[in-house]
């Protein structure tokens, strides 16, 4: 447990992807088995132990200490886990005795089979066994909220990196494994051949696009390529097969292979004949495909009530086939993969699965013109759901992540506001020294005049030389400091205004302005423009009732 | 018995702890006529007093703090010596939180203060360990005064350090630590731990660092930073002043790994706080542990709590039958808490 602890404590600290992997995969190489196979199983989230509550750690603690000091030292922790883990006192046994901390494997395999009353006598023994660092690490682990941001696939790449694969073959045959994963291990270290996975809907690693640049379409031909409307939702994997006993097996993927079917049991019944589906998940009303705002009320719910279901009628738009039935159609180049996929939505015949339709085009301009107007170039009622056109070429295969000059995306232009810079903040592992988040707001009527209202904090879009610029203006005009935050000279006449694009926006009440915006990014510096010229409140309101008009209607 | 009252002893007063039957005052924050210092911290050592008696070792660093006119007249006392000053006892024992640092025992007729200024019960290499001295009332200070301060073993910190350099050894390891104390001990420790490679140091660490190894205190080679390759400080371990590791002067690291090294690490949002990505809990402060083991060791019967969280530990004394009250003195406890600004662009 205590290799485990130590390393959660510094993934906790640790902003770096590439640092994370290099922390994981060390751990997987100095830790054996069964214990690292549960450290993976933690990571990706899937163990899960339902009788440890907050309440009942609350119980133990009590028990053991002076309110009042508890009360204090809670105000001063503000985290309930790292609380407990700090100020639980030494027990005298412990002390004497010095037992042995428990182990990662101890503590998942007892847990699993630990009934409900046992569990209070049995968390406080490991409590009195561990140091703080496996204490906190204990509780984050048996309540579920680890919180260091790592997602599944970064540990599962972690795990790769082990044996020097591609994630992706992990990936291929995860859906097959259960921990501790001693099969797989034993594959990355050599010492075994590659699991076989038995999971008769297995999710396969997902093709992306470039985003394409004007500079791009020189090079390139028209005639290679077929468009699509490029949909506002979320891309999915949809895949159905038969396991041993000939019965359908239905499974909805994201696209980084976490299984999400159980959020979407509506779906499950339209998947129905063996094959996978890439396609876009939506949601539609009376045939009109609907915002992403209106997509995200369905998405994170703990319980998918039947209301929501019926509320938000999920959707599953298909623009390509990797697998036919038994066949694996990835090898096929895109054209074929299409004409596959056409006949293979026809036989579905389901009202929750249609074919996202291509948009015929003959030059460029042509092209262009259909991205400017989705509404008359055949997307009509749904054009607000399109973001963009996708570009495939006719000749290529499906091939796993983001390969070079296969797929195109081509998204609308973004929202575009000129907003003032108000705060800066220092940003985390090599931009710790530079100012790189920053928060931005725009003209409102206050009380007393005009005055700047924060709507959004964006932390990339620039360039690396601009960043130099932002940080050397951010120094050298900062009128207070709080912390890491320094409140940079914001007046009419005196200032940085930042063009800022976005993709959406959404009513919050959580901000101050009203607003929250999607995606937000810097695209330039307006060193040419006074603050006092930058966008108002209001402009960004106007945009926010075009949004709402599609929610609504 | 004919003791005094302890407040007639002594008083906190605006310029701090003073001692009117013996005419002088500890620590004081403004300038005073006779100081009695503690310890060489900024907080507690200040220039421009006209007498101070303190040990030869705080009384050198306030030279190199301050130069040569810090105060009117000095006077070095050692550990276990007893002067009389006007109508009372003074004697000094050590503390364990720096080099040179030392608890203050007070004595007049019969009734004993000990002012302990800041301390630690835990070793460390580069200072005399910590006395236990009995006496009437204990004053001790509460910079870590919560339960869920518990500091461990400095010597497994050090070991989580020489793990992240093995993990990326193409990456330069940054360890923010106060320059008096702090640093010379994480030095001490590694080399404790079998590190034997040069260790940097940031310009605002090497005079007192020099002046630990002047005083006998082994920590084998160090390097000045300033003028190093930054290829070169792949792998290597760097020390400077905590306020520096978020500055531009980072900027000639390659790739840094932030470490922190204080006990204020032991709370993960004070680290994420700072932006730090290797906390180590090392303190040069009494942990909750050793406070209320100290404070119980004493046998003082009244205990007055300074700069920290007095409630808490006041809390704990009255719920063991003590006498306790919060001292409400200013000016002391923030030598790790504030990072004293640098010049935006300068390089130091």
């Amino acid at each position: 447990m205590n290799r485990f602890a130590e390393l959660l404590d510094r993934l906790a600290y640790e902003p770096g992807r590439n640092n994370k992997l290099r922390l994981i995969t060390s751990y997987f190489r100095a830790v054996g088995d069964p214990d690292r196979g549960y450290a993976l199983a933690a990571l990706t989230g899937a163990l899960s132990f339902k009788h440890a509550k907050p309440g009942l750690i609350r119980d133990l603690i009590a028990a053991r200490t002076d309110p009042v000091l508890f009360g204090l030292s809670y105000d001063y922790v503000g985290d309930l886990s790292e609380t407990v883990a700090l100020m639980w006192p030494k027990s005298e046994l412990a002390a004497h005795n010095n037992p042995p901390p428990p182990t990662l494997t101890e503590v998942v395999t007892t847990l699993r089979t630990l009934g409900k009353t046992e569990l209070p006598a049995q968390l406080a023994r490991w409590l009195d066994e561990l140091d703080e660092t496996g204490r906190w690490a204990l509780l984050k682990l048996v309540t579920g909220a680890l919180r260091i941001g790592i997602s599944a696939r970064l540990a599962k790449t972690a795990a790769a990196a082990l044996g020097d694969k591609d994630p992706h073959e992990v990936e291929l045959i995860w859906p097959g494994l259960v921990p501790p994963y001693l099969d797989l291990f034993a594959w990355l270290e050599g010492r075994a051949e590659k699991p076989v996975n038995r999971d008769p809907a297995p999710f396969r690693p997902v093709m992306l696009a470039h985003a394409i640049e004007e500079t791009d379409f020189a090079a390139l031909d028209p005639a290679d390529y077929i468009a699509e409307w490029k949909w506002d939702g979320i891309r999915v994997q949809g895949v159905a097969g038969r396991d041993d006993r000939g019965h359908i097996a239905a499974r909805l993927y994201s696209r980084t292979g976490e299984d999400i079917t159980g959020s979407f049991p509506d779906l499950v019944p339209s998947l129905r004949l063996p094959g996978a589906i890439d396609g876009e998940l939506l949601i539609l009303r009376d045939g009109r495909v609907q915002s992403f705002n209106v997509l995200q009320q369905r998405l994170n719910r703990k319980v998918v009530s039947p209301k929501l279901i019926k509320e938000f009628p999920i959707h599953l738009r298909a623009y390509d086939l990797i697998g036919d039935d038994e066949n694996d159609l990835r090898e096929l180049p895109f054209a074929e993969r299409r004409e596959r996929l056409e006949v293979f939505i026809r036989k579905l015949d389901d009202p929750r699965i249609d074919l996202s339709p291509t948009v015929p085009f003959a030059s460029w301009d042509a092209l262009t013109a259909a991205r400017a107007d989705p509404a008359s170039a055949g997307a009509g009622e749904d054009a607000d759901a399109v973001e963009g056109v996708m570009l495939k070429r006719r000749d290529a295969p499906y091939l796993p992540g983001r390969p070079k000059g296969q797929w195109w995306k081509w998204k609308r232009d973004p929202h575009i506001i000129d907003a003032v810079l108000m705060y800066a903040q220092r940003g985390h592992g090599k931009r710790s020294s530079y100012y790189s988040d920053y928060t931005f707001g725009v003209w409102t009527e206050g009380d007393s005049g005009d005055e700047l209202v924060p709507v959004g904090k964006a932390y990339f879009g620039f360039t690396d030389e601009e960043l130099l610029q932002i940080d050397r203006f951010v120094r050298r005009n900062t009128t207070e400091k709080f912390g890491p935050v320094r409140h940079i000279v914001h007046e009419p006449d005196k200032g940085l205004v930042l063009e800022v694009a976005f993709e959406g926006l959404q009513r919050s009440p959580r901000h101050k302005s009203g607003v929250a915006m999607r995606f937000p990014r810097i695209s330039r510096l307006r060193w040419d423009k006074p603050p006092r010229e930058a966008d108002r409140l209001g402009t960004l309101e106007k945009m926010l009732k075009t949004e709402a008009a599609e929610v609504d209607a | 018995m004919n003791g005094m009252r302890p407040q007639d002893i002594l008083l906190p007063a605006a310029a701090g702890l003073c001692c009117k039957p013996g005419g002088f005052h500890i620590d004081p924050v403004r300038p005073v006529e006779r100081a009695v210092i503690t310890h060489g911290h900024s907080d507690h050592a200040r220039a421009g007093h006209g007498a101070v008696l303190a040990t030869q070792e705080t009384l050198d660093m306030m030279r190199l703090r301050y130069g040569e006119n810090f105060a009117g007249s000095t006077q070095a006392i050692r550990y276990g010596e007893e002067i009389r000053l006007g109508d009372v006892g003074v004697k000094f024992h050590p503390a364990g939180h720096v080099l040179g640092s030392a608890q203050i025992a007070v004595t007049c007729k019969n009734t004993c203060i000990v002012a302990s200024g800041d301390y630690k019960d835990a070793p460390d290499p580069t200072c005399t360990p910590f006395e236990l001295v009995p006496g009437d009332v204990f004053i001790t200070e509460a910079t870590f005064g919560l339960p869920v301060f518990r500091h461990g073993d400095a010597a497994d910190e050090v070991k989580k350090l020489l793990a992240s350099v093995a993990v990326f050894p193409e990456r330069a390891h940054l360890v923010g630590a106060y320059s008096l104390g702090k640093a010379q001990r994480v030095i001490a420790l590694l080399r404790a731990a079998g590190y034997d490679a040069p260790i940097y140091l940031h310009g605002a660490m090497e005079a007192i660092t020099h002046y630990y190894q002047s005083r006998g205190i082994e920590l084998g080679e160090l390097r000045a930073v300033k003028g190093v390759k930054k290829a070169a400080l792949a792998g290597t371990i760097t020390l400077a002043p905590p306020s520096a590791t978020s500055d531009l002067w980072t900027r000639r690291f390659p790739d840094p790994v932030t470490a922190f090294a204080s006990g204020w690490m032991r709370v993960r949002a004070r680290a994420r706080q700072r932006g730090v990505e290797l906390p180590l809990v090392i303190s040069d402060h009494a942990d909750w542990d050793g406070l209320t083991a100290t404070i119980a060791a004493t046998g003082a019967g009244e205990i007055w709590v300074t700069h920290g969280q007095e409630d808490a530990l006041v809390h704990w004394c009255k719920s063991k039958g003590l006498q306790a009250r919060p001292l409400d003195l200013v000016g002391y406890g923030d030598e790790e808490e504030t990072e004293t600004p640098l010049q935006d662009e300068a390089e130091a």
